[in-house]
């Protein structure tokens, strides 16, 4: 067989079933690729090889590899817990720590007879854009090691990208799988909040967090969607409705029609008069997309959201104030590393230290900002307007769904990957590059991140957002755009490197 | 959800080195001197960006605090198994007679 | 611990009290709150623990529904409103024995606000008003290790047990109760007392005080006689025996008149009280005053009971004490006086349960307040811990009523059912207790005695007829009390003066 790590979900799918390889083969070529390639890329945090192949081995005796996601590799975020399997969400206090039980998406993988390689790099608990917020270090993008590879699903997102995983697992919470999928030049979906659990999803920003598939094509994506998606009875706020027909949707619109479909262009999202911030090549690939669209029959018009504007204070207020309390049970009591606890301390001290030496520098500033905007006297001011722009954000969406259009399109990210350390001083900075992505996140509709050309030889990603519930028209957007382009574009990062 | 007044609107209170300190023992977190001053500058400018939303016009806007329209999710009083005691301490810093063992307490219950 | 108190008499000349509480009262659910937990009591430390209730990364909760419904009823049984919109919301605040950083609780928006309950003290109807009943999950428990009381202070390090944590409590606040001046301490009691016994007839709780499955916070202010201000007021946690809940009142109303006495300002904190003195002494202030930061709880959706639910669960009511105690006393004839000795002698539903097994009410009432009652005290326990049911009694009442045993002997049975002999027929049986028939045996022990006494048969036959009594005695004893004296007396009385 040709390399295997070169083939899409869909392909190692049928060269399984055609017995043409196995899932030992498969998960071995990955693993060696892993070996050849991480520690320049960095993209994960643990990997068990022999596990891994131990447990491919398994799938191929029982014969059933090539069924479904039977026998295929994947990788998760090292945010989901895995029994048995080191879990740090990126943070030095979890050192050490193996969950005594799985997420509900890793049990769910492992029930559909996936290959956990292992557990991928990311920004410390989810708080970053660029996976430099990492307490193990950077991970670097495939496609110019010195640049990032977005954020804070960085470590999944570089792994599909340079083929160390088929595909991969990330979490979303402001953008962090759709950017790190830009930038790298890959498809990532945000589902619908409530359709994918949250359980073993450790929380960042409960009422924003959402795990969705980072993939090379939409239709391995919406693969991953389907075998992780549905209703959870451990999440409260899991939906109980069935999971949207995601790969019908993938593989009819690759068929390239979308005759009827009403497409709306965010004007406040690098439309006129709103383009502050963002690259000119960025906006060209995403203008060129957008007339592929046309060209395949959609309607397009421009749309205003006159409140996307205020998605970025509010959700800079939101999520650290659910992290701050999020947060608080990783004190060094139960679990993770404890510093300081040499008997002369008290508990107070031993807590405070503990958290000292065991977050990084984000994760502080975001616990102080959500400790303030929580706090008497302040609640009104911060916490609680900013729940009511959220308010806003989403009559922005239900007057663009009711009335005009049945998508909104964007650019994923303002810019392209940029170089490792540009913004690591500068917060506000950092927090632009969540600028297009964290409207879906609050008002909690599925959003899509297709790759649509290069700019500066770098990845650009077009943002596709629906209705709540209705993931399947991103699928089906994204795969008209992956058909009017011809090939994935991480073809051309490995005709880069061949 | 307080009910305490809320501050000027027009010109938030900036977040100084004590202000810091005050979060940061409420967080627990043993900031040092260094971050104290590296916090209150870029907290500083954070606040300046995020109290933005305090100009969007929010009069009858009720808050959205829960991003899925569901109420009453439930479950049955059906007990069900507990994990190993074995696997509740494995992860444990410190552990004696089957409990966790936590450093000396010396305040009282909030 | 030597503060200086003033005589609780005198201080009503001075002060008024104001009381509130805060009733904590642990669910007797199977499982617990958020979690599939069971929630046994006493189970090995951390046996009934999870991801979700040892707040491990990752976990989520669930509310149960049946910590949900009792809420609801306990609400109802209070008379409270019952919200159409609640929520959960996080207090946050570090402590060892809350595993996730805060306690999932609720904040503006509990299930059931607006109730009342009125308690009766010295014939008096108190109305204590119900400001709220929210649900919560309990901690876990910490163990002091080191120092030589197991006590939190001078501990060397602690150990923390998370069984309980996560199991589904009750917060129930009262408005502050002003106006019960010198009766302050008795209806903060009666309060409690009559509280427990609504949640014990929902079947909510076994409200166990000693092992925690109610907990008492007491608050207690004092301002002056005629003042339009409330003082300052005190909090004593934990207070955990209904006897204790009285004496923290008295104490701290002693405690703060002494202090406003001597132009002293009640500072605003929470006190312990030390069951061996009944004194209070005060926690550890914090320099900084807790700010909890309230909010949502993003993990639990709304809860929105709508009218058809709380409907269905108001018609499920059983009925609850107070109306229940107003048909006992009417139907068993009682004085209000009586009722009230019944009732606070803990013996109602005793009776209750003697008379639905067939004995009269006056029966009833007259062995659990006489025989049994002094059993009970002899032993040191619980009239309810005795060795014998109701059913036991009805059929020892029986047993007198159709002339089987005389009182003295239905007492020598009794020790048999005590003893665990078994039923109180089957303990006359092996005992031997019936009373004696006009049997030969009996008649023998009648000629022994007459044949015993000559000068006594003298007498009686000179016209000292009540010289008989001594014969009669004689024959008790010899016959070890299990004849019958009115038998005895006329078979004597044939044979001495009839033959
Ligand atoms: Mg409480
Ligand atoms: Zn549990």
């Amino acid at each position: 067989m040709s390399d295997l790590t070169a083939l899409s979900v869909v392909e190692l799918q049928q060269a399984l079933s055609a017995g043409e390889t196995t899932s030992v083969e498969v998960t071995r070529a990955h693993l060696d690729r892993i070996a050849a390639e991480d520690g320049a890329l960095g993209a994960y945090l643990h990997v068990d090889g022999e596990a891994a192949l131990r447990r491919a081995g398994e799938i191929d005796a029982a014969g059933t590899a090539g069924t479904g996601l039977a026998g295929i590799p994947v990788a998760l975020k090292d945010v989901f817990v895995t029994e048995g399997v080191p879990t740090t969400s990126g943070s030095r206090i979890l050192e050490g720590w193996r969950p005594p039980y799985d997420a509900t998406v890793a049990r769910r993988l492992k029930d559909a007879g996936t290959v956990l390689l292992g557990k991928t790099n990311m920004d410390e608990f989810a708080m970053g854009s660029s996976t430099e917020n990492s307490a193990y270090g950077p991970t670097r993008n495939p496609w110019d090691h010195d640049r990032i590879p977005g954020g804070s699903s960085g470590g999944s997102s570089a792994a599909v990208a340079g083929r160390l995983a088929p595909f991969a697992l990330g979490t979303d919470t402001g953008g962090s799988i759709r950017q790190p999928a830009a930038v790298t030049g890959l498809v990532g979906h945000k589902p619908t909040y409530g359709s994918v659990s949250r359980y073993g999803l450790i929380a960042f920003s409960s009422s924003l967090d959402q795990a969705g598939p980072m993939a090379r094509t939409v239709l391995d994506a919406a693969l991953l969607h389907e075998a992780i998606g549905g209703h959870d009875p451990r999440d409260s706020t899991s939906i109980d409705a069935p999971v949207p027909t995601v790969v019908e949707a993938a593989r009819r619109g690759a068929g390239g029609d979308l005759a009827g479909l009403r497409v709306g262009v965010v004007r406040e999202l690098g439309g006129d008069g709103a383009r502050e911030g963002y690259d000119a090549g960025v906006l060209e690939r995403v203008a060129e997309a957008v007339a592929l669209l046309e060209g395949a029959g959609a309607e397009v018009r421009e749309v205003s959201c006159p409140s996307f504007g205020l998605a970025l204070p509010a959700y800079y207020l939101i999520a650290p104030s659910e992290a701050s309390s999020n947060l608080a049970r990783f004190e060094g009591m139960r679990f993770g590393i404890r510093v300081g606890d040499d008997g002369t301390r008290d508990i107070d001290e031993v807590m405070a230290l503990t958290r000292e030496q065991g977050f990084g520098p984000e994760v502080k500033r975001r616990i102080i900002l959500g400790t303030y905007a929580l706090s008497a006297g302040y609640y009104d001011a911060y916490y609680g307007q900013a729940q009511k722009v959220r308010t806003l954000i989403d009559r922005d969406f239900t007057a663009a769904f009711d009335d005009d259009v049945d998508v909104l399109v964007s650019p994923t990210s303002p810019t392209v990957a940029w170089p490792i350390g540009a913004r690591v001083d500068d917060p506000l900075a950092m927090y632009a590059a969540d600028l297009c992505t964290l409207p879906a996140s609050l008002a909690g509709v599925p959003a899509i991140s297709v790759p649509c050309g290069l700019s500066e030889g770098l990845p650009v990603g077009l943002q596709v957002m629906a209705p709540a519930l209705a993931d399947d028209r991103c699928y089906r957007v994204a795969a008209a755009v992956e058909a009017a382009l011809g090939a994935p574009l991480t073809d051309r990062l490995a005709e880069r490197a061949a | 959800m307080s009910s305490e007044p809320t501050p000027d609107t027009a010109a938030h209170p900036a977040l100084d080195r004590q202000d810091i300190a005050h979060l940061a023992r409420l967080a627990r977190l043993a900031v040092t001197d260094e971050e104290l001053d590296r916090f209150a500058g870029q907290l500083g400018a954070v606040l300046d960006a995020v109290a933005q939303v305090q100009r969007a016009d929010v009069a009858d806007v009720v808050p959205t605090t829960h991003a899925v329209p569901l109420t009453n999710v439930l479950r049955a009083d059906v007990a069900t198994p507990s994990l190993p005691r074995d696997a509740v301490l494995a992860g444990a810093p410190a552990a004696e007679d089957d409990r966790f063992r936590v450093p000396r307490i010396l305040g009282e219950e909030a | 611990m030597s503060e200086p108190l003033v005589e609780f008499d005198d201080v009503l000349t001075r002060y008024e009290p104001v009381i509130g509480l805060e009733t904590h009262v642990e669910l007797g659910t199977e499982s617990k709150m958020f979690c599939g937990c069971a929630t046994t009591f006493g189970a090995e430390p951390n046996t009934q623990t999870c991801p979700v209730c040892l707040g491990l990364p990752g976990s989520l909760p669930v509310a149960n529904a049946a910590a949900v419904e009792s809420t609801i009823r306990i609400g109802l049984a209070l008379g409270c409103r019952i919200a159409s919109w609640s929520r959960f919301a996080r207090k946050n605040y570090f402590y060892p024995d809350i595993p996730k950083g805060f306690q999932t609780s609720q904040y503006d928006e509990p299930l059931c606000t607006a109730g009342h309950l009125d308690v009766e003290v010295d014939g008096e109807t108190y109305r204590v008003e119900i400001e709220r009943v929210h649900l919560e999950e309990d901690t876990g428990k910490n163990l002091h290790v080191g120092g030589a009381t197991g006590r939190i202070h001078g501990a060397d390090h602690s150990l923390v047990d998370f069984n309980r944590a996560g199991i589904p409590l009750v917060e129930i606040v009262t408005r502050p109760v002003p106006g019960a001046g010198a009766k302050a301490p008795e209806v903060a009691r009666a309060y409690v007392t009559e509280l427990r016994e609504i949640i014990q007839t929902l079947g909510a709780s076994d409200v166990r005080m000693e092992q925690g499955s109610l907990r008492c916070d007491v608050n207690t202010s004092l301002a002056p006689t005629g003042s339009l201000e409330w003082g300052t007021r005190t909090e004593t946690k934990n207070v955990n025996s209904l006897r204790s809940v009285e004496r923290a009142v008295r104490y701290e109303m002693r405690r703060q008149a002494a202090v406003l006495d001597a132009g002293g300002r009640v500072l605003q904190e929470t006190r312990h009280l030390h069951e061996d003195t009944g004194s209070t002494s005060p926690g550890r202030s914090k320099e900084e005053a807790t700010d909890y930061r309230y909010f949502p709880e993003p993990d639990l959706v709304p809860l929105a009971p709508d009218a058809e639910w709380v409907e269905k669960l108001a018609a499920g009511l059983p009925e609850l004490p107070a109306a229940r105690r107003t048909r006992l006393q009417q139907e068993w004839g009682l004085s209000a006086t009586e009722m009230t000795w019944l009732v606070n002698a803990g013996a109602l539903g005793l009776v209750e349960r003697t008379v639905a097994a067939g004995a009269s009410p006056a029966d009833a009432r007259k062995w659990w307040l006489g025989e049994l009652a002094r059993r009970s005290n002899d032993a040191g326990v619980e009239l309810t811990e005795l060795a014998v049911t109701p059913a036991q009694v009805a059929e020892l009442t029986a047993l007198v009523a159709e002339g089987t045993v005389n009182d003295k002997l239905a007492r020598q049975a009794l020790d048999g059912v005590l003893a665990g002999e078994g039923d109180p027929r089957a303990v006359v049986q092996a005992r031997g207790l019936a009373v004696m028939g006009e049997s030969d045996e009996l008649g023998a022990a009648v000629d022994a005695a007459i044949a015993g006494a000559p000068d006594v048969v003298a007498k009686v036959r000179g016209g000292k007829v009540q010289a008989l009594g001594a014969l009669v005695g004689a024959v008790m004893r010899t016959t070890r009390g299990q004849a019958d004296a009115a038998t005895v007396k006329r078979m004597l009385e044939e044979r001495v003066l009839g033959g």
